[in-house]
């Protein structure tokens, strides 16, 4: 079996994978990181989403040997020192998540989206969020936290 | 002080662990020896099992075992079976085997289980399955299935046919139509829904050898109405030999209230291989074995005088029930739907007939609404046309039909008694945030542009807080339908309050904590929620039809009154004081007309280490709980207005505003509610707009992943304008409604009515795709030019 070398979260990992195994299967079930979750088996549902190398890219589309070296952040990895970034915070305050289940997801690219376009619009911010689906909130409170928290990111 | 930390829009304290992605939900759990089995799933809708060969299976690499339909036979497990069988007419039950024995009845009913050391070892073990199957033609269309010459579902249920079941005054219906000035009529299909929860569903199931005693990890909106049907009639085995723990929930919509097959061949599975067995559903999975909602085919009719009163409304439905009844059989169907149908108005007659059938699609069971949807879409779009056609203003003809306040409580033809609400405040409030006056010129607006823009209405109500229990097993529940709740303290002043509800993303931990804390006086950080263990809350009825706070919250609530006033007599005690005498607010227990103050933090170590406690009197310790049974449903209702623009040219739909003016009595923590209403809009705007689940001539599912099921995307769905009026719920403690389905109950009637006045035809079908509208907007632009 091959191996798959890469770093999560800030710290090297390594092990033998069978080579179909997923990206995000390959951080569920073989670092037991389980934030990154699994809602659909087309690639659309966008609740995998992760950031290789600070972008976001959905963890189903790739193998886990093809992030071999690569840097990945899960959402495990995004609040420093027991802090939430600002998106997780801006979540939280505006109740842009029920279930939880797509928040990851979202979160990990909405965080994205602000590092590329630092003031987005409502309009940017619901044409973004295409490949994130969400069945609880209705977008409403999501844009709303997103937009807030892209002020406090630039602030 | 206490009380102000848990009172209104408090933060979820749910939402660091989601937050963090430290949510446990059932596939993050992994148990020692875990091991992974996966379903093999009819590929025909109507067949006969042929043959089933699973030696190829068994030894491929990992496998430990692949149950059937015969080891189900040969273990003798029960069927799953169905909670609900309506109050009046009889009922076809056909047995659902865990596992098909004979014959398959749709795609996605499970044929096989595999159990293999890993995921990837058992899925691919069973591909080596060999099924031969003969198929026997399908079932699919509702209103053909009991056409003669059709195939038949079931051998005790002829003529696919399930259930005839009536309600309403049916003389004063029809004396109201043969007097009738006016009659509008409406044939339509209720589109069948997939109700989608972002989490599939999944099961970890445990069997502990020594005690005879199963664990089952699922995700469930009810896990001791699963543990009790699992347990007793499938399994066979005690009650209290299962245990079913229900760990965070990411979503629900209905989808997750049944008992499934899936769970009981997972526990059952666990025991024959002796290691834990995990399931997960693919999203795949999820499309063609999750149960669907709505799949009417109804025609219903409006009768009116020359003023535009309404005198009677008669419908007559077909509904799908699927291939299988399931929990909730045909409960959505029936009670939950034609109750509803006399709406906000007094109407002197409503009859509604409606015939259930089997076909070869999945069960059909609550999905959120649950057949408020289907009602309200009824008499909603029946006044909106009959305004149009009799030429009266849709405010108006609303205001001239509403059961006025003086009227309250007021008794329906069709078995409900509201109990009070306002339904003018809602529709004026509704008018007032759309600028209902503005609308002629932003129509006009629209059209200088090209676009064409409409405006639609939907005054619903809903009845919800299920139930009163002997109203529940009046009209065929198997359930009583009260709440359960209990307070348990620690001696250092912690709280632990114990639902039999289950939360699916509706912060049932901070809203629940949020009663404890304002009715104890103790902080919200000291206080615990429990549920979803049936190992740790005795018992309950789960979370469905906005049941949670207007039942599970009104428990809670009664449980900590109850332990305030023991906690009284032992403040008296500590006191010296005589109980009449002593007031309790904020925490703080004080004798009348001293200074003398104990707080609940002392009075709770006092109880807890009775070394100075009126023991000949009491017993130490403060635990109570409480049986809560609603004394009525509460009745939520409100006005939604849709405004729409469309583009002729593309058949795009915007949806310019949408306005949501809800009287959900009093709201404990408005941002909760306020989320429960956007994502209860999203769902019906998604109705309305984009989803369907659609099988093909021979059943085969057409819709089975997110290419093909067109869920609401951030990009469809605009920013809402969401306002409350209050009459508070007299009936319950907490004066509260219920708000988790209200969006998803108004706003395809209020959608369509928008398109429907944009286009100027009543003539199209939900969901509205792009497609139909182009085609209406050019059969309209064609007509005009001819």
């Amino acid at each position: 079996m091959p191996t798959a070398t890469m770093t999560v979260n800030g710290e090297t990992v390594s092990r033998e994978v069978e080579a179909r195994t997923l990206l995000v299967d390959f951080l569920r079930d073989h670092l037991g990181l389980t934030g990154t979750h699994v809602g659909c088996d087309t690639s659309q549902c966008g609740t995998c989403v992760v950031h290789i190398d600070g972008t976001s890219v959905k963890a189903c589309t790739m193998l886990a040997v093809q992030a071999e070296g690569r840097q990945i952040t899960t959402i495990e990895g995004l609040a420093s020192n027991g802090d939430l970034h600002p998106m997780q915070a801006a979540f939280k305050a505006h109740h842009g998540l029920q279930c939880g289940f797509c928040t990851p997801g979202m979160v990990m690219s909405a965080v994205d989206l602000v590092n590329r376009v630092p003031d987005p619009d409502e309009t940017t911010i619901r044409t973004w969020l295409e490949g994130n689906i969400c069945r609880c909130t209705g977008y409403h409170n999501i844009v709303k936290a997103i937009r807030h928290a892209a002020r406090e990111m630039q602030g | 002080m206490a009380m102000q930390d848990s009172t209104g829009a408090v933060k979820r304290v749910e939402d660091d662990r989601f937050l963090t992605g430290r949510g446990r939900y059932t596939d993050d759990i992994g148990r020692p020896g875990q091991v992974y089995g996966v379903f093999v799933r009819a590929t025909h809708a109507h067949a006969k099992i042929t043959h089933i060969d699973t030696n190829a299976a068994r030894q491929a690499p990992g496998v430990l075992t692949v149950l059937t339909g015969a080891e189900v036979e040969a273990d003798g497990l029960g069927g799953i079976p169905c909670g609900f069988v309506p109050g009046n007419g009889p009922q076809n039950m056909p047995e659902r085997p865990p596992l098909a024995r004979d014959k398959v009845r749709y795609v996605g009913d499970m044929v096989a289980f595999v159990v293999a050391e890993t995921a990837q070892q058992a899925r691919d073990a069973a591909e080596r399955l060999d099924i031969g199957y003969a198929e026997l033609g399908a079932v699919v269309d509702p209103a053909h299935a009991q056409d003669p010459g059709m195939p038949q579902l079931h051998e005790d249920a002829p003529g696919n046919h399930c259930v005839s079941w009536e309600i309403g005054n049916k003389a004063e219906t029809e004396q109201a139509f043969a007097s009738a000035q006016h009659v509008v009529s409406l044939d339509f299909r209720n589109n069948r829904k997939a109700p989608n929860a972002m989490e599939p569903r999944a099961s970890v199931g445990e069997y502990d050898p020594g005690t005879r005693s199963y664990t089952l990890y699922t995700t469930s909106q009810n896990p001791h109405i699963t543990r009790h049907l699992l347990a007793v009639h499938v399994l066979g085995v005690p009650e209290h030999k299962v245990r079913i723990v229900s760990p965070d929930v990411g979503g629900g919509f209905g989808s997750k209230i049944p008992h499934y097959p899936e769970e009981a061949v997972v526990a059952w599975a666990a025991r024959k291989v002796g290691r834990p067995v995990k399931w997960t559903a693919s999203r795949s999975e999820a499309f063609m074995s999750d149960t669907h909602g709505r799949d009417h085919v109804t025609h219903a009719e409006l009768a009116l005088d020359d003023q535009g009163h309404f005198k009677g409304i008669r419908v007559n439905t077909t509904a799908n029930l699927g291939a299988y009844l399931s929990t909730f059989g045909a409960l959505s169907a029936t009670y939950l739907y034609a109750c509803l149908l006399s709406g906000q108005y007094k109407i002197p007659g409503v009859y509604a007939h409606v015939t259930g059938v089997f076909t070869n699609t999945a069960p059909i069971d609550a999905e959120r609404g649950a057949g408020r949807p289907e009602a309200t879409f009824v008499t909603e779009r029946l006044v909106e046309v009959a305004a149009r056609k009799l030429g009266i203003d849709r405010a108006a003809i609303r205001r001239r039909n509403f059961i006025p306040k003086s009227d309250f409580p007021y008794q329906t033809p069709v078995a409900l008694a509201y109990d009070l609400g306002d339904y003018n405040a809602t529709l004026e409030e509704a008018l007032r945030v759309i600028d209902y006056d503005g609308f002629a010129q932003r129509r006009q607006e629209s059209e200088r542009r090209g676009k064409r823009r409409g405006l639609g209405f939907s005054t619903y109500i809903e009845a919800c807080g299920l139930a009163p229990s002997n109203i529940a097993g009046a009209i065929g529940a198997s359930i009583g339908l009260y709440e359960t709740a209990e307070v348990r303290f620690s001696p250092s002043g912690t709280v632990s309050v114990f639902t039999g509800t289950q939360t699916q993303g509706q912060g049932h931990e901070t809203a629940f904590a949020q009663i404890v804390a304002q009715r104890l006086g103790v902080p919200m950080a000291n206080v615990r929620v429990v549920h979803g263990d049936t190992g740790e809350v005795q018992w309950g009825h789960g979370t469905y039809g906005s049941r949670s706070l207007a039942v599970g919250g009104s428990a809670i609530a009664q449980a900590c009154d109850k332990a305030v006033n023991k906690a009284r007599k032992v403040a008296a005690h500590l006191m010296e004081a005589s109980e009449t005498d002593i007031t309790f607010e904020d925490g703080v227990f004080s004798v009348a007309g001293t200074d003398k103050t104990k707080t609940i933090g002392e009075v709770i170590l006092a109880a807890y280490v009775p070394h100075n406690f009126p023991l000949q009197e009491m017993e130490p310790g403060l635990d109570e709980r409480c049986f809560y049974d609603p004394k009525n449903f509460t009745y939520p209702a409100g006005c939604h207005i849709a405004e729409l623009e469309i583009d002729p040219e593309t058949g795009e739909i915007a949806v310019a505003n949408w306005v949501a003016v809800d009287d959900f009595g009093t709201l404990l923590n408005p941002m909760i509610v306020e989320g429960q209403v956007h994502g209860g809009i999203a769902h019906g705007i998604g109705q309305a707009m984009l989803e369907e689940v659609v099988y093909d001539s021979d059943g085969q599912l057409v819709t089975g992943s997110y290419q093909d099921y067109t869920m609401p995307r951030a990009d469809d769905l605009p920013a809402f304008k969401v306002s409350y009026t209050e009459t508070p719920c007299e009936h319950n403690p907490l004066g509260a409604k219920g708000c988790g389905e209200a969006g998803a109950i108004a706003a395809p009637a209020a959608f369509m009515n928008a398109l429907t006045d944009a286009l100027g035809t009543e003539d199209i079908s939900m969901p509205a795709t792009r497609e139909k509208v182009w085609r209406a907007a050019r059969s309209r632009t064609a007509m005009a030019a001819e």
